[in-house]
């Protein structure tokens, strides 16, 4: 596949795969990880795919252990991953990962769930089951730990974020901002317009895997009640 | 073990950040002055990244439980045991009971304080680091505060017989420092005013021609609002030839990224991983640490340079630590 690469400082390098958010450049994204993770060269630091780019960041000096060129190690690390990545094909046999996130809708868990519908000129319940069935996939993470950059939101329940942001959005917190459809791991301040709350801890410092989302996992939502929710979050802990 | 009877400005525990885990959304966090903390490890006879202290502006006060083998880099905030100045980068032998506290902050922001053995504390996604706004890592996830007692490991077989050949020295004394330190072209020159390199940012040509000619030529100003995620900067506002739609990409320490307002923000150790904002330019790595040493008020000016000067420059800085690491296991022998 093709690449552009530009530097980030004397210590990274930005691998572009494509300059626009949709889904075949995230699959580029996606396959680029996949290859640094699993032949991590012994210079990298570690990498951060994001919507059309992958980051690797380097040790300078592990670089030109390598080398006895005498070459810049930016222009090294340029030439190395571009050997590798030329040869990656995308391939569509991977089945993404499917992820439930069950959602208590409205009440006290979504107070901007009336917002939206207004917004809208539809019904609370149109909206809870238009963000249900949405088709929603993960670009990337980022913003705070364990944060899901998701698309695939429909249009019809788009809302503009809150003129006033709230200092506190409790974790769990489903949101929608613009076009887009979020939910907070941890505590955050934040703009969102809030919809409900999921019992699931999308993050937990102590696991090896910290994130329950990754980049390119689906997502479906599943409405439960309020009681659910509490049930759900009792085995949680 | 150590005991704080007073917590300081902000006091916290930091190694060299949390790797591996930002494409999870986890900051890196980390010491600021990742230099001064890698010269403290290896003056106390530390093998590899051991948490430190990372004392801010307002030092706390420390009792010494057990005798201890310590080193103080970066900023001097006028360190004192039981009254006495004691020198920066250089071992220090403190004898047990005695009270390590800071006056008057002289020169420099931030202080780092390593203990042969370092700080034990628990490893969380495997870094002592302490992440503030999540309350992960480090000592309880937060900033240390008074009463406090944070237990030190086990010293290396070097560091115990430097420890016991200073206690010798010292006597009746509370302390001995060695006579050898670390070469000054270490020491941080940070003073408002001065110089801080950068490389162009990969959205500097995006930038009008006036605001790229402006970026360079004024003085900027670190806000009041700044912290261990961003320096805030106030100076010419900067601005676009014309509105883009950025796309979230990866980010970096000493990436100085311009939101819509203008004012340009230098991304530091806590930062997100990933930002949205126009990059105008990138603080050359070997420059960090004398930008963690600018307290907010001070005024920097940018100075640019090319991409592989950066790099080189950064190259050469690991050389001179590493040929320090030579010296210091040489006097540990």
């Amino acid at each position: 596949m093709d690449a552009e690469y530009y530097s980030l400082g004397d210590q990274a390098i930005v691998i572009e795969l494509g300059d626009k958010i949709e889904r075949t450049t995230h699959q580029r994204v996606k396959e680029v990880s996949e290859y640094l993770k699993n032949h991590p060269p012994h210079w990298m630091i570690e990498y951060i795919p994001a919507f059309t780019t992958v980051t690797v960041f380097y040790d300078p000096i592990k670089v030109m252990e390598d080398s006895t060129s005498g070459k810049l190690p930016y222009s090294i690390v340029c030439e190395k991953l571009d050997q590798q990545i030329t040869n990656l094909e995308i391939t569509t046999d991977s089945e993404p990962r499917l992820i439930e996130i069950p959602v208590c809708y409205g009440g006290e868990f979504g107070p901007d769930l009336s917002y939206v519908a207004e917004q809208n000129e539809m019904s609370e319940d149109d909206v809870i089951e238009i963000h249900k069935n949405g088709d929603y996939l993960v670009y990337m993470i980022g913003f705070a730990p364990g944060f899901p950059y998701i698309g695939g939101m429909d249009e019809r329940i788009a809302t503009p974020r809150r003129d006033d942001p709230r200092l506190k959005i409790p974790a769990g917190s489903v949101g929608i901002a613009g076009g887009q459809t979020g939910v907070y791991p941890i505590e955050t301040p934040g703009g969102w317009q809030l919809i409900g709350r999921t019992p699931t801890k999308l993050f937990d410092a102590g696991e090896e895997v910290p994130s329950l989302l990754q980049a390119g996992d689906k997502i479906k939502f599943t409405s439960i009640t309020e009681e659910e929710y509490h049930n759900w979050e009792g085995t949680n802990s | 073990m150590i005991k704080l009877a007073k917590s300081g400005l902000l006091t916290t525990i930091q190694d060299l950040g949390r790797i591996g885990y930002q494409k999870y959304g986890v900051i890196a966090s980390g010491a600021m002055d990742s230099e001064s903390h890698r010269i403290a490890n290896l003056l106390v006879g530390n093998d590899g990244d051991h948490p430190t202290m990372e004392i801010t502006l307002m030092g706390p006060v420390i009792e010494f439980q057990e005798d201890a083998l310590i080193a103080i880099c970066g900023g001097d905030l006028s360190a004192m045991v039981d009254g006495e100045r004691v020198e920066l980068w250089k071992p220090i032998y403190i004898k047990q009971g005695s009270e390590l506290r800071f006056g008057n902050p002289k020169q420099g922001f931030r202080a780092y304080l390593a203990i042969a053995g370092g700080f034990d504390v628990p490893y969380v996604m495997n870094s002592g680091s302490t992440y503030l706004r999540a309350g992960i890592g480090g000592f309880e996830g937060r900033a240390l505060e008074k009463g406090d007692e944070i237990p030190v490991g086990d010293p290396s077989m070097p560091s115990l017989s430097m420890m016991e050949s200073l206690k010798e020295l010292a006597g009746e004394e509370h302390f001995c420092s060695a006579s050898w330190f670390a070469s000054p072209e270490f020491v941080p020159n940070a003073h408002s005013g001065c110089e801080i390199r950068v490389t162009e940012g990969r959205e500097f040509e995006l930038f009008s021609e006036e605001s790229q000619e402006k970026f360079f030529e004024q003085a900027y100003q670190i806000d009041s609002k700044s912290d261990r995620m961003g320096y805030r900067l106030k100076g010419s506002k900067l601005k676009l030839n014309e509105k883009v739609d950025m796309i979230s990409e990866a980010v970096a320490f000493g990436t100085v990224q311009v939101p819509s307002e203008g004012n340009p923000i230098i991304l530091l150790a806590d930062r997100q991983t990933t930002g949205g904002y126009p990059k105008i330019a990138q603080v050359a790595s070997v420059d960090l640490p004398k930008l963690a040493q600018l307290k907010p008020g001070e005024k920097i000016i940018f100075k640019k340079i090319t991409h592989e000067q950066s790099q080189k420059l950064w190259i050469q800085r690991e050389m001179e630590i590493k040929q320090l690491k030579r010296g210091i296991h040489f006097k540990y022998r």
